[in-house]
């Protein structure tokens, strides 16, 4: 079990301020109690070695960015465009007839008389060199930190392309120093998805059809859930945005059922589309088979329909039959272990059920930059007060469609199946944790260090900034953002070779190989330097 | 890549596929090159975090750095408070003996004057902060890790009036830690006491050992730096990346500097060689004489499988410069010379080596990018690529053999613990560039054509 006194003495280190700050965001999951809290989502701390990215990351390089067939200009100095070209295992094919720009990186490689001059007559010339030389349909522009600075408008010179050029061209100010993580991001993303792309382009729709929200195809993952969704007879109108389009993103609003994956990332659009085009929203877990089941047998139930639910049991008894065997065999090579989980703001919670499947028990599970819901659950999010770095991140107000807006449910229906299902419902990664289990909002560089030193997981599952610190250890990392350049880890198949990569990581044999022999046996049978 | 046309069309503002990326990386690496120095980037923190990411995926070590954290009060109203919340905790917390700090374009556009910031900090006794001005709108990667090398010697190097070193700095450029340690084994080989600055052998290629090191053993310290004044002279290897330490030691302590090329392959290496002679007036071993033999003997040997080869080359330019000079000595043709950071030093530098070779119809560009060098070969083709890992996305679509070589590699291992420098240096070079076109010969023969002895 966890000593109590570990978190104590692991604050001791800090200067007073910075002790008070971090002391609110580690708990300890302690079900007795009757409502735990967490601090979530404010400042970092200056020099504290957080994990975290910025704004521009959580825009254009977490939900922008996957869209193939647009080209994604970023308007600043070279930086900010090469380190999200190929990062971010994103992974997309192009549509019939379609472009995919995705193994592309577009940038205006702000020099500085831009930044004394202005930049908006270079972003210019370079929509007119992208429509030029690529001839894209659609077009979008992210902002870098000097952009706010220097008062570059980039929503006018979108505005001005579009209707020079005649293709969407979308622009997000996504400024680094936004907000206070890559979290920011996703919520100027999603502003501007609602307002100026979801809804402009009418399609028919089946009966079951679905958008898949905040599900970014890492590794194929979403190609997995597709294949799952088909085989049982779903329509995907959209996916946001893993191998997305930006032609199915604009019909989005025709689907029946929105799957919300990664809430923290997707779910200011969720509860748009719900108030202004009546589609409700599901919380579903695509991560480990028991919850992929019961996420596919609430689709079904939600749908009300004898043959869709009789379908679903038998693709769930066809796929379940055939990871049996492997994952039994991958089980009896992971189990009895622990893991410690440090990721975004959505898999140190998903993943859980996984790991527990092949043996393996969370000790530990951490955030970057979720909010408190994604914590607590979204009943606490009346209780959320804004901090001054919020409020720059403006809420935008959608109201009912009235042409468009269509009730997919009764509302006595709608009521019913709240008590059986996650309707428009998340209830955190606290819930799910067993008591004296650690959780962390922030994690920190020396925080992770004395943590795996003190908990000795079997697997830390984290990113690549602090996989090599936790090896030098001897302990196993696996990259659960990148997957380490496997995957997809999602649905059926995507659970075998985790257990597959897991139990290759815990039982490779170079960990005995750390310690030299000559550090075990210090022996020495021969004379030394000649004396006798 | 499938979307690049074959058209080219003229682009002014429109970078694709960068050839380079921003300053502060640059600076970060550099940083890591002192012992028990934690490098700080005063930006928002996005930046600290991707240029962490990336360096790791490179050298597949642990890289650490701490960030100032900007918000976007801070960057309306300056990040001197950002600062001195960092240090605080950063000495605290993370107790290192240097904090080598880098910015970015965001405190770069709001004039955050580092310097007297850090002059008016209460720093703890015994412990040291560096900083450098290290704008991403200007240069490149390589023009950072220049102004931090500048700045490491500007704020520490001395002159003791009364000493007489007989020690050389060499400044290595933006190399590999293999590759440091090649020079050093060199210079070692021939007697002569040096001291390398920055140094990232044994802190990016650290070994593992059951337990974590924040800072590893490796890295220049402080006092030498500081006695980098009183050296004998100056070797600055790669002028882009390392001229500018050198000069500034020679205005501030009076040490001497010579700039030479990165040595990679046979000419460059025995220039800094015959340099080391003429600075020390030490012999030359046999050992370097016989490794030198050998090299030559390969290049002879295999002299058949580069001929009249068409070779596309991209990448830093002090490395590129260097690989241009190398792949002319084993016979081949360089058909396209890229690197994506700015400077007309780097066209005066290649026309020069090509115009020695005789060879003409080269196209040669600084600030370009791998869509133009794509569109290039799309339109006229060559055998071979070297260059980083993003020229494998040219290599899979014109089906063209690839070596990898510079930065980043990010998708094979071992790169950054072996060297491409020095005679040693070159014998791997010839056997990967020789590996990777004998392979598409045996792969394109039909059954009756393979070749078993080539």
């Amino acid at each position: 079990m966890i000593d109590k006194n570990l978190l104590d003495n692991l604050l001791d280190v800090y200067p007073g301020k910075s002790m008070k700050n971090r002391k609110e965001h580690i708990m300890i999951k302690d079900s007795s109690q009757e409502k735990q809290h967490i601090k979530a989502n404010t400042r970092t701390i200056p020099g504290i070695m957080t994990n975290r990215g910025c704004a521009y990351a959580g825009c254009k390089g977490v939900v922008v960015g996957p869209i193939k067939d647009m080209i994604h200009i970023v308007h600043g100095p070279i930086g900010c465009s090469y380190y999200a070209w190929g990062t971010r295992r994103n992974k997309a094919r192009a549509d019939k007839g379609g472009k995919n720009f995705i193994n592309y990186s577009f940038s205006t490689d702000m020099q500085d008389p831009d930044i004394v001059f202005g930049g908006e007559k270079k972003l210019k010339q370079a929509i007119k060199e992208a429509v030029e030389t690529f001839d894209p349909e659609a077009i979008s522009i992210s902002a870098t930190c000097p952009v706010g600075l220097i008062g570059d408008d980039i929503n006018a010179v979108a505005k001005e392309a579009q209707k020079e050029y005649g293709i969407p061209v979308l622009a997000f100010s996504c400024e680094g120093y936004k907000g206070v993580s890559q979290s920011a991001g996703h919520h100027i993303a999603n502003n501007k998805f609602m307002s100026e792309l979801i809804g402009n382009r009418e399609r028919e729709v089946k009966k079951y059809s679905v958008n898949i929200l905040g599900e970014y195809n890492i590794g194929g993952d979403a190609w997995e859930i597709d294949r799952i969704f088909e085989k049982i007879g779903y329509e995907i109108v959209s996916t946001m945005t893993g191998d997305g389009s930006f032609k199915d993103i604009q019909a989005a609003h025709e689907a029946n059922l929105n799957l919300v994956m990664c809430h923290r990332s997707i779910n200011y659009i969720a509860e748009m589309f719900e108030e202004k085009y009546g589609i409700p929203w599901l919380k579903v877990n695509f991560i480990g088979p028991k919850a992929m089941v019961k996420t596919l047998r609430n689709m079904a139930k939600y749908f009300d329909d004898e043959e869709l639910i009789q379908r679903t049991e038998e693709v769930i008894a066809e796929e379940l039959a055939e990871i049996e065997e492997p994952l039994a065999r991958y089980r009896k090579l992971c189990e009895g272990n622990t893991a410690f989980l440090f990721v975004g703001g959505s898999r140190a919670h998903h993943y859980q059920n996984l790991f527990k499947e092949i043996g393996i028990e969370p000790v530990l599970a951490a955030y970057e930059f979720a909010h408190r819901d994604d914590f607590e659950g979204r009943e606490i999010i009346p209780e959320i007060e804004k901090t001054a770095d919020d409020r720059n991140i403006p809420d935008l107000e959608v109201s009912k469609d009235e042409a468009r807006y269509r009730l997919r449910l009764s509302k006595e229906r709608y009521e019913r199946l709240k008590e059986e299902m996650p309707l428009a419902e998340y209830e955190g990664l606290i819930a799910d944790m067993e008591d004296g289990k650690i959780i962390i909002d922030d994690l920190n560089h020396y925080e992770t260090e004395v943590l795996l030193k003190a908990l000795k997981p079997a697997v830390f599952g984290s990113g690549i900034k602090d996989k090599y610190v936790a090896q030098k250890m001897g302990v196993f990392s696996k990259q659960l953002h990148s997957y380490d350049y496997s995957g997809p880890y999602a649905g059926f198949k995507g659970a075998v070779n985790f257990a597959r990569d897991i139990s290759a990581g815990i039982n490779t044999p170079t960990w005995n190989y750390i310690t030299a022999p000559w550090k075990n046996e210090p022996e020495i049978e021969a004379e030394l330097g000649g004396a006798s | 890549m499938s979307e690049t046309p074959r058209e080219l069309s003229e682009r002014k503002a429109l970078v694709v596929n960068p050839a380079k990326t921003c300053q502060p990386i640059g600076a970060m690496y550099a940083a890591l090159g002192i012992n028990k120095c934690l490098p700080h980037s005063h930006g928002s923190q996005g930046c600290c975090s991707y240029h962490r990411m990336h360096l790791t995926r490179h050298f597949r070590d642990p890289i650490v750095a701490s960030t100032s954290s900007f918000t976007e009060g801070a960057s309306v109203f300056g990040g001197r408070s950002n600062l001195n919340t960092a240090m605080k905790n950063v000495f605290k917390v993370y107790n290192p003996d240097v904090v080598a700090i880098n910015t970015t374009c965001l405190s770069e556009t709001i004039g955050d004057d580092v310097g007297s910031m850090v002059a008016g900090m209460d720093i703890p006794e015994g412990k040291t902060i560096i900083h450098a001005s290290t704008p991403s709108y200007v240069g490149s990667h390589i023009t950072g890790y220049s102004n931090m090398v500048q700045a490491m010697i500007k704020q520490l190097a001395q002159k003791d009036e009364d000493s007489n070193s007989e020690k050389i700095n060499i400044i290595p450029g933006f190399i590999d830690p293999g590759d440091i340690r090649e020079i050093k084994r060199i210079s070692n080989l021939m007697g002569i006491p040096f001291t390398m600055l920055p140094d990232t052998s044994g802190v990016v290629d650290s070994p593992i050992t059951g337990k974590y090191e924040m800072y590893p053993k490796g890295g220049t310290t402080v006092e030498e730096i500081k006695a980098t004044g009183n050296a004998k002279a100056t070797i600055a290897l790669g002028s882009f990346a390392s001229k500018e330490g050198a000069f500034e030691l020679e205005r501030q302590c009076d040490v001497k500097p010579y700039v030479l090329k990165t040595p990679i392959g046979v000419k460059a290496t025995d220039e800094l060689i015959m340099q080391l002679v003429k600075i020390t007036g030490e012999e030359v071993p046999y050992a370097l004489e016989e490794e030198r033999g050998q090299l030559v003997d390969i290049m002879t040997d295999t002299h058949f499988h580069f001929h009249g080869k068409k070779v596309a080359v991209f990448g830093d330019p002090d490395l590129v410069i260097a690989m241009t000079e190398f792949v002319l000595s084993l016979g081949m043709k360089p058909s396209y010379i890229v690197t994506g950071t700015p400077g007309k030093e780097f066209n005066q530098e290649i026309d020069a080596i090509l115009e020695d070779a005789g060879v003409e119809d080269v196209k040669v560009k600084s600030g370009g990018d791998l869509l133009e060098l794509h569109q290039w070969i799309k339109n006229d083709p060559v055998d071979l690529i070297l260059g980083n890992t993003y020229g494998k996305y040219i290599a899979k679509e014109e089906d063209i053999p690839l070596v990898r070589f510079g930065f980043p590699i990010l998708d094979r291992s071992v790169q950054s613990y072996l060297p491409i420098v020095g005679y040693r240096g070159a014998m791997r070079l010839i056997e990967k560039i020789s590996g990777v076109l004998l392979d598409r010969a045996d792969r394109d023969s039909s059954e009756e054509e393979l070749e078993l002895v080539m």
